[in-house]
């Protein structure tokens, strides 16, 4: 059942404290684009072997590193200003931590660049590719996703990417284990196959940040910490 | 909490209009269901037990059917826009509404399981037990001993000099004022800052030993470093006495209460622990109103 509260925020008698937050939102989900088409390329640039492109995911890590500290900074001033209580001290507290959770996926984006760098220097038949570009989507989608549900204040939305979390641990194990049977046919592929495990865990570990700012998107949205909680509890808080 | 609420949905058939306009796609805790509110307004033991309250202004009627319980030693918060009752119902915890001839209470009011509204009750032995600081600091035009002094000596608390002379000292040094007075004690009480003189106000409630302190608006003429010293006073006194104040500051009532009490246009909306309410309230209403979206 749709909440009046997720759809809208409401307006402040304050209109500057309205603008402050829609500031704050609008800052996020900027940074969120950034972050994602960070890792878009990041992924492109392995697939095609393409150093350049890699390059420029390496140096776009910077921004993404300033707009960091930009967001926590409007943070901080919105909590001096204006002391939000509880829906607003929800997306200000939320909005800190999970600028934090995107502030790791831009890393793990720059760690597969690097790692591109060097398979494409390395230049060999690609191996596990399809497993990286399967989980990349998948990873992708997932963090589209929570930002939309961000953006939409949308609780279920952010329940059905905190399932999905689940099955890229699965695909996950999976392909490690592929990856590992490639290493023992041939040693000489054990560099490599490490190279591409690595990729793989970066790739892991954005689905495990996407799935954070889900958790956060239902605290603002239901006022619970769902965090470190079995399913249900979180199924039961979301089904509220 | 939850039970609360969906007693809220359920039921449409309210017995007059609704206070808020009611759309129909408006979840249901955005309505206000007279005699409802949301939270955990009980309380075992408590100070007050108040039960059914209404207060009427001639025909008109400003306290819908509250009922609500007030611990021992707890600070309560009563919070809500301008007009919204949370005055009145505070000026019926010790009758302070009787001066007002238009104005009648129904329901069950209970201090320690005793009617307050008995009309054989002494309603200056009432106000003795259950004090009250007002919004504007009100000294008598005499000296700062004479106003700690005035109390005791009607109540007749203090049998000779010496007693007295504990009782003010005692109750200005617990209202944190008497290092800044004691030198001065013959001065005249409106001779001091505006912060000075509620402190004094509380000194002057304090001094009849009293059990239940009541504010209305403490700090709303004082300045924020006189307002600081006047919570810290709050938090002090929660020790000893059962305080129930009401504030305009959110900040405030987020600053120095354990509980905190949302009235809306003459209804109890909702009851909580003050963190709670200010992080997540389970009332749409109270949110609006804490977060400022309220028009």
């Amino acid at each position: 059942m749709p909440n009046r509260k997720d759809d809208v925020y409401g307006d402040h008698i304050s209109g500057k404290f309205n603008d402050e937050l829609n500031e704050l939102k609008t800052q996020f989900l900027n940074m969120g684009g950034m972050v994602e088409s960070q890792v878009e390329q990041a992924i492109q640039s392995l697939v095609d072997s393409d150093g350049q492109l890699a390059e420029k995911v390496r140096l776009g890590d910077k921004l993404v590193d300033k707009m960091e500290m930009d967001l926590d900074e409007e943070a901080i001033l919105v909590i001096a200003r204006r002391q939000p209580t509880a829906r607003d001290l929800r997306l200000v507290i939320s909005v800190i931590k999970m600028v934090a959770d995107l502030e790791r996926v831009g890393d793990e984006a720059k760690k597969i660049a690097k790692m591109a760098i060097k398979l494409t220097e390395e230049g060999q038949a690609p191996r596990g590719y399809v497993e990286i570009r399967h989980i990349g989507t998948h990873v992708l989608s997932m963090l589209h996703d929570a930002l939309d549900a961000f953006a939409r204040l949308d609780s279920e939305q952010a329940l059905r990417i905190m399932k999905e979390d689940k099955q890229v641990d699965e695909e996950y194990q999976a392909a490690a284990r592929a990856l590992l049977t490639f290493m023992m046919e041939d040693t000489r592929n054990i560099t490599r196959c490490m190279m591409v495990m690595w990729v793989l865990r970066a790739l892991e570990r954005i689905g495990d940040h996407a799935c954070n700012i889900a958790e956060h998107v239902i605290f603002m949205a239901k006022g619970e910490d769902i965090r470190h909680s079995p399913m249900e509890e979180a199924e039961r808080v979301v089904g509220r | 909490m939850n039970t609360m609420n969906s007693t809220v949905t359920s039921n449409n058939e309210t017995t007059e209009a609704p206070a808020v306009p009611v759309q129909d796609e408006r979840p249901a805790e955005t309505i206000i269901q007279e005699g409802v509110t949301v939270g955990s307004p009980y309380a075992d033991d408590p100070k007050f037990k108040l039960r059914d309250v209404e207060v009427f202004y001639g025909e008109s009627r400003a306290i819908k059917k509250i009922s609500l319980d007030i611990a021992r030693n707890e600070v309560i918060a009563f919070i809500g826009p301008s007009g919204c009752g949370k005055s009145t119902f505070l000026r019926c915890l010790n009758r302070m509404n009787d001066s007002i001839d238009i104005c009648s209470v129904k329901g069950e009011l209970m201090l320690d399981d005793q009617n307050i509204y008995d009309p054989k009750r002494d309603v200056v032995e009432l106000r003795a037990r259950v004090g009250m600081v007002f919004q504007k600091p009100n000294p008598f035009p005499k000296s700062i001993y004479d106003n700690v002094a005035y109390g005791p000596r009607i109540h007749g608390l203090a049998n000779r000099k010496s007693d007295l002379d504990d009782i003010v000292e005692d109750s200005l040094r617990k209202a944190g004022l008497w290092n800044e007075v004691k030198d001065r004690l013959d001065a005249t009480a409106t001779g001091m800052s505006g912060g000075q003189q509620q402190r004094l106000c509380i000194a002057r409630a304090i001094a009849v030993s009293p059990e239940v302190i009541l504010m209305d608006e403490p700090c709303s003429a004082l300045d924020p470093i006189a307002t600081a010293k006047v919570e810290e006073l709050i938090a002090e006194m929660s020790e000893s006495y059962t305080i129930v104040i009401v504030t305009h500051s959110m900040q405030q009532a987020a600053r120095v209460s354990n509980r905190t009490a949302y009235f809306h246009l003459g209804h109890l909306v909702e009851v909580n622990e003050t963190d709670k309410v200010f992080t997540s309230p389970d009332h749409e209403l109270t949110e609006s109103y804490i977060t400022g979206r309220f028009g």
